[in-house]
């Protein structure tokens, strides 16, 4: 015995039952309300396919909301919730919209509520709470969800009688076999429609599976079929709001398999007729489940409705369990085979349904033209069956019609699959003839989509299946049309007079049933998916509390504030130690490749817009790359470590997709060359020393002169080989350190004792942007924005004369020479603040002409500058602007002025 | 017409809704249109909506070789905005949001356009400066932009997390409050239904296979259902732009990927606003159905498979969780995929090309159906006039090889960078 | 997610690789101007099979062609290139 509530009363269960089992055992017919009208609705089904018995299960975190009470198993404390309801279940307010259905049918909504978006939302709010069904949780998700790579030879989808039978030939022929099932047993159907010794046989065949390294997983749906054979299964560890084992609620299998099986089987159909939607009313193989599998006999005087023979077993298993057939209601014209000894009638087909208090009291039929109703609680209803080809359509493939059946099958395939089984065969069934009265005659039973809806849909001109679709929300609940698809084609066929192959069909989309959001992001839901890369001296400045700053992937350190500094006040400290005395900060993120070879000049030449060959060994410059439509992407400094040995820098940023660049170029553009380009990003650590104390630090550190400004040597500090670059961002005398990554830090602790003891200080990447910002030096992803020439950026006189570098040909286009572009400038505030980001317009309200790039401070004489880029800007210097930041409330009155604010003549950083 | 409102659907309602007649005709196509527009999407049925209606053009045509509004209309996450940072392509969208906000009377069918405000979360300082400068731009032009602060953020959309130590940790958004979804199949339709009204002739199941030439004209076109006359023809297929316009000779700065979209089961109301990211790439909006609906970045591949990649939609899964955990325990229900026609500077083409009385509009990327209204009014312009107007000029096909391209997020010319 | 036939490592799963461009996309080193700008924004795109050029880039980091084709992603050929592939 387990127990469960069901809106707040609590039930008893029998071990092995679904909820929609446990709730018929228990009585309760009532189980839900529909989307549109709130009309009252039961269980219909037995399966994954249930419209109606849709309820909210679990607490907190774990609530599932428009959980499929015919797919969640009963497990002890399960707390459950009717949804789309208010105040109850029994006596739901939202059912008047049941009375207004005349006025509400199709598409209504698309005639009505106009005026004023604003208006619509008036009316929108109203609707938007009267429709959604169940309440989504409010607390985040307590579990987590895994995710599993697995390959086999042959994956088996569907451990009914066929797919237990392909999945032991293949695992007992030496296959590596993957056998899913989404029931928690295998071979449901069997037990439904079998004897005892078919569960043995089940059992057996299991056993033998697994003994030959068949894996075989149940509660598991493979919800997508994709590209190559690969298919996704979704296995459920732990019920619906069930707290699982270990954490772990539900696992993500991405499966590729050498060939896929489907043994999907079929899905019964219902059938359309007035009030064919009362809890009471269900199909018929489901009833069977009930009574042979959960020994629920869900009604004691039943009419049962058929256009096939399976009906009849249903009939069988109610007879034995004790209800009582009223009547046998068989749309075939004649007896089709021997007498079954229940009171059939032929020529039969529901015309509607009575009930009270949400149950059902009386069924009606035409039979051979005459009107007849009988008392009853249960209807069980067989329309047909519908293959499940959803696999296969997601895999690419083609239908065949088949018309004994009436249904669909599994035709030809572009990928490695075969359907066998029920879905392939499914069961003949007679042709109904048309329903004569579609009004609540419901096909999507979710949706509240009738008969006359597709009527309605056909006469405004929604013709298309698509549009019929659309129009109507057919097939868009939350099954997916499994149950309506095929009703609403047979009716739109008739309606174009041809044979249902001809009316078109929906696409098949991913998933077969639907899968929790938070199993599709798996630990991704903590970290959007996105590693963090840590540098390599990341424990020191930790150990130093700065505020980090993400750049990509990455986190550097802002600033070190000291004694509750503000991030403001730290910079500004850091920056002036670099602008008086010297500041170190970490620069091993900065792109870095090592490109060698005789050829390694000719192919930088090609990378890089200015020219390389020219520099002497140990010298390095400035450079920028372009873009093959000429536009600047990138700039760094490119070193001649030796004859043939260069070191390529360039921004953090933009280092993968340099990355990618260099190596397209150098395996695509050049495979002749004689060259190696290899990214040393995260090879080197990178430590830089800036200020006017830089050279002394250096010289204590390596022992010796350092290196002259744009030259490079080797050398050593604490005992490690380093190389050395005296570059300058900052616009001081500066030096960067390059240092293999795994034995950076001592070479940090070094140069950090020297500094500090000196009277210096560690400085962020806040203080790094107020120096370059003052010294007028560009940052990729600021002024070089992927829009900007090279002339923009005032870069066009280091262009290497010569040619030959990727992007010439893009920026000879003949735009980018006119006037009118955008180009760097300086900006100094005459009072307050530029705001970053603000836009450059000539006065209020007009519209702009350019914008602040990055706005700065000088360090030390204070005053508000910035960069920026302006229409015109080199002929435009002297000009006074409006820095204008309307979202912020903030503008300053700025002057044009040339980029850069501090030691123009580049004095500084010389010797 | 029978005209749409709520008194003629209370009629409806006593005589068992019999009144109404097809949205839009079911014609045979005649021999000669003075206007043919190849696709039947939204933009193509927006464009011969207003060539009719501003321009007075009486014979007209619009060819669709499936049924209307079955490619990228119906396939998008429904997002009406205009707060792009570059000014061209702002003020297009702007002209565009304006005619939305009376489309549904415009239209007489109701598109449910919903301002519910379109909101860029910023993750760090450097985003809510970027934030800034977009706001700040959109300003500057006279359209509607407000920074939130985090608080703010918070009361719009409870259910975020704002955690200060999340990965990608909410410093707060900027906002469009005019922005916001709307019913996409409604807007092929109204439009339909619009243009059909005044007399273009929709015309389904005709596919285009090849055009008619005389010299270097363009004077007609080869379809399904025979060759048809015409003066001037405008293409407007989307992802099909490439191989439409390869029918004429033309290759265009266009490549054709798959944009993935996916939706979950109906839940009450749980997410108030169309939520974006600065630093993420993902977009979630609720529908008045009830569903939440999800897009991320496109397949960054050529295809025109209309399925799409499951690990890219895991990904755009994983940063709307990472954003809104209490999307945990909802279902998808449904995922479906677009071929979109990236352009190779992200900004659409709307002109004329180098085959006489052969236009094009195309290369939306995954932003076209926001601009629905724009593109149609100002390709109708361009159709109607031969000439582009002051809006679309600057999205010229020839921008590319003179190098005026309108690159928002400065990637550069290949699609799958951006 | 499709299966790649990588030609060093043999097939991989497609989350491996990275697209970078199409082969008629390629702007060769000495193209006039007029040409690598046609290179440069123009593609085929066909409906059908086109020649692209992917990287394995979490796997053996090699550049290849693969021959696809864009509706079924059925993959005709992938070949190596670079300079091992050279003659």
């Amino acid at each position: 015995m387990i127990n469960f509530s069901f809106d707040g009363k609590v039930y008893t269960a029998q071990e092995g039952d679904t909820l929609a089992a446990a709730l018929l055992r228990n009585g309760i017919g009532l189980v839900g309300r529909s989307f549109k009208y709130h009309r009252p609705r039961g269980i219909m089904t037995a399966g994954v396919e249930e419209p109606n018995a849709l309820v909210t299960v679990g607490e907190g975190g774990r609530t599932e909301p428009n959980t499929r009470a015919t797919d969640v198993f009963v497990y002890e404390g399960l707390v459950a919730k009717s949804q789309n309801r208010w105040p109850n279940l029994s006596f739901d307010i939202g059912s008047v919209f049941g009375f207004a259905a005349p006025a509400l049918s199709a598409g209504f909504y698309y005639k009505t509520f106009f005026g004023s978006a604003k208006k619509w939302m008036f009316y929108e709010y109203f609707i938007r709470k009267a429709a959604g069904l169940g309440n989504a949780p409010t607390s985040s998700d307590p579990d987590r969800f895994s995710q599993r790579a697995a390959f086999c030879d042959i994956l088996v989808v569907g451990a009914g009688p066929a797919g237990m039978q392909a999945a032991l030939e293949a695992a007992e022929s030496g296959k590596r076999v993957i056998l899913v099932e989404q029931d928690n047993i295998l071979g449901p159907s069997l037990i439904r429609d079998g004897q005892e010794q078919d569960a043995d046989w089940i059992n057996a065949a299991a056993a033998r599976i697994r003994a030959a390294n068949g894996l075989i997983l149940t509660r598991t749906t493979a919800s997508g079929y994709w590209e190559h054979d690969l298919v996704t299964l979704t296995q459920r560890l732990s019920e619906p709001g069930q707290i699982p084992q270990n954490n772990v609620a539900q696992r993500l299998w991405h499966v590729r398999a050498g060939q896929v099986i489907l043994a999907t089987g079929s899905i019964e159909r219902p059938m359309a007729f007035a009030h064919n939607d009362r809890p009471g009313v269900m199909l018929s193989q489901a009833v069977r489940s009930y009574v042979r599998r959960f020994g629920v006999v869900p009604g004691k005087r039943v009419v049962i409705a058929t256009n096939n023979d399976d009906a009849y077993k249903t009939a069988q298993a109610l007879k034995e369990a004790g209800a009582q057939i009223v009547a046998v209601l068989d749309a075939r014209p004649a007896p089709a085979g021997a007498n079954s000894g229940h009171r059939v009638y032929n020529n039969a087909t529901p015309l509607s349904t009575k009930g009270a208090r949400h149950c059902l009291k009386n069924v009606s039929a035409l039979v051979d033209g005459a009107t007849l109703e009988w008392d009853a609680d249960l209807l069980a209803v067989s329309g047909g069956f519908t293959p499940v080809v959803h696999l296969h359509m997601q895999a690419g493939g083609t239908l065949d019609w088949n018309a004994d059946a009436q249904a669909f099958v599994p035709a030809a395939s572009r990928q490695n699959v075969t359907t066998i089984g029920g879905a392939a065969e499914p069961q003949p069934i007679f042709k109904m003839a048309s329903v004569a009265k579609p009004k609540k005659s419901f096909i999507d039973f979710q949706n509240d989509v009738t008969l006359s809806d597709v009527d309605l849909a056909w006469a405004e001109g929604y013709r298309s299946v698509e549009h019929l679709k659309r129009y109507t929300t057919l097939g868009m609940a939350t099954d997916q049309g499994k149950l309506s698809n095929m009703a609403a084609l047979g009716r739109l066929a008739e309606k174009q007079g041809v044979a249902i192959p001809e009316a078109g069909l929906t696409t098949f989309r991913p998933p077969y049933t639907p899968v929790t959001m938070g199993l599709l992001a798996g630990a991704g839901a903590k970290d959007a998916g996105a590693h963090v890369r840590r540098l390599a001296l990341y424990d020191l400045h930790a150990a130093k509390n700065p505020i980090w700053q993400p750049l990509g992937y990455w986190f550097r350190p802002r600033a070190y504030p000291i004694s509750g500094e503000s991030l403001a006040q730290a910079a500004l400290r850091e920056a002036k130690a670099v602008r008086n005395n010297v500041g170190m900060t970490d620069v091993s993120t900065l792109a870095k490749f090592e490109v060698s070879g005789p050829d390694a000049a000719a192919f930088l030449e090609i990378i890089c817009a200015t020219t390389v060959s020219k520099l002497a060994a140990g010298r390095g410059r400035y450079t920028f790359m372009l873009r093959e439509d000429g536009f600047v992407f990138d700039d760094g400094t490119v070193w001649r470590l030796d004859e043939n040995r260069y070191l390529l820098t360039s921004s953090t940023g933009g280092a993968d997709r340099m990355a990618t660049h260099i190596s397209y170029v150098r395996q695509y553009l050049c495979p002749h060359l004689r060259v190696s380009a290899v990214n040393v990003q995260e090879h080197y650590a990178g430590i830089a020393i800036a200020g006017p104390k830089a050279k002394a630090v250096l010289t204590t550190l390596i022992g010796e002169e350092p290196p002259r400004h744009m030259s490079t040597v080797p050398a050593v500090i604490a005992g490690v080989p380093v190389i050395i670059l005296a570059a300058s961002y900052s616009g001081e005398r500066a030096f960067e350190i390059y240092i293999t990554a795994s034995v950076a830090a001592t070479v940090w602790a070094a140069c950090e004792a020297e500094v500090l003891h000196i009277g210096g200080a560690l400085y962020g990447l806040e203080a790094m942007e107020f120096l370059r910002i003052e010294k007028g030096h560009l940052v990729v992803g600021g002024e070089v924005d992927g829009r900007m020439t090279p002339h923009d950026l005032a870069l066009d006189k280091m262009l290497n004369k010569a040619g030959g570098y990727i992007g010439a040909s893009g920026l000879a286009r003949p735009a980018l020479a006119e006037t009118g572009r955008r180009q760097l400038v300086g900006l100094e505030a005459l009072e307050g603040d530029i705001p970053e980001g603000s836009m450059l317009v000539s006065n209020e309200g007009a519209s702009p002409q350019g914008h602040v790039s990055a706005a700065a401070f000088r360090i030390i004489e204070g005053g508000s500058v910035a960069l920026g880029q302006l229409v015109d800007g080199f002929s435009r210097h002297g000009e006074i602007l409006i820095a204008s930041s309307p979202t912020r409330g903030q503008k300053a009155r700025v002057r044009v002025v040339a980029p850069h604010f501090y030691d123009h003549a580049g004095e500084r950083y010389r010797d | 017409m029978s005209r749409y409102s709520a008194l003629s659907l209370l009629r409806g309602a006593l005589n068992g809704q019999r009144h109404w007649q097809p949205a839009w005709r079911d014609p045979e196509p005649k021999s000669y249109y003075d206007v043919i527009i190849i696709g039947g999407g939204g933009h193509g049925l927006a464009t011969a909506y207003y060539l009719a209606k501003v321009h007075g053009l009486k014979n007209i045509a619009v060819l669709e070789k499936g049924w209307i509004g079955g490619g990228n209309t119906g396939r998008n996450t429904t997002i009406v905005r205009s707060n792009y940072r570059l000014e061209p392509l702002h003020n297009l969208f702007e002209f565009g949001l304006k005619l939305w906000h009376g489309l549904s009377d415009e239209l007489n069918y109701n598109v449910m356009f919903s301002p519910r405000g379109a909101m860029f979360l910023g993750h760090s300082d450097a985003d809510m400066v970027k934030l800034a400068e977009r706001g700040d731009a959109m300003r500057c032009d006279g359209i509607d932009a407000d920074l939130l602060t985090r608080d703010q953020v918070a009361k719009l959309e409870p259910l975020l997390d704002m955690s200060r130590d999340a990965r990608f940790p909410i410093q707060g958004g900027l906002i469009q409050r005019r922005g916001g979804t709307a019913r996409h199949d409604a807007v092929a339709w109204g439009y339909a239904r619009g243009a059909d009204s005044l007399g273009v002739d929709i015309i389904q199941k005709c596919e285009v296979t090849g055009f008619v030439r005389d010299g270097d004209a363009v004077v007609g076109v080869e379809t399904t259902r025979g060759r048809i006359g015409a003066g001037r023809v405008g293409i407007c297929v989307a992802g099909h732009s490439g191989h439409v316009a390869g029918l004429a000779g033309l290759k265009l700065p266009v490549e054709s990927q798959t944009l993935q979209a996916m939706v979950t089961e109906g839940v009450k109301p749980m997410i108030n606003s169309v939520i974006m990211s600065q630093s993420l790439h993902c977009y979630i909006s609720q529908s008045d159905k009830g569903g939440v609906v999800f897009g991320g970045d496109p397949d960054n591949w050529p295809s025109y498979a209309q399925r799409g990649h499951p690990m890219v939609m895991e990904g755009a899964v994983a940063q709307g969780l990472a954003l809104v955990p209490a999307l945990s325990r909802l279902r998808m229900v449904r995922t479906w995929s677009g071929v979109t026609d990236m352009s190779f500077d992200g900004a659409p083409i709307i002109g004329e090309t180098p085959v006489r009385n052969l236009f094009l509009n195309g290369g939306w990327c995954y932003g076209g159906f926001k601009a629905t209204p724009a593109s149609g009014w100002t390709y109708a312009h361009t159709l109607a006039t031969g000439k582009p107007h002051a809006l679309n000029a600057p999205f010229s096909l020839d921008r590319f090889e003179r190098g005026a391209t309108i690159d928002e997020t400065g990637s550069g010319p290949m699609p799958n960078s951006r | 997610m499709m299966l790649i036939p990588c030609p060093h490592c043999g097939p991989r799963a497609q989350s491996e690789f990275i697209y970078e461009r199409t082969v008629d996309s390629v702007v060769p080193l000495d193209a006039p101007t007029d040409e690598a700008m046609t290179k440069l924004f123009t593609r085929n795109n066909p409906r059908g099979v086109d020649d692209e050029i992917w990287r394995h880039t979490y796997g053996c980091r090699a550049w290849m062609v693969v021959t696809r084709h864009r509706v079924t992603n059925e993959i005709s050929e992938c070949r190596a290139i670079g300079p091992e592939a050279l003659p």
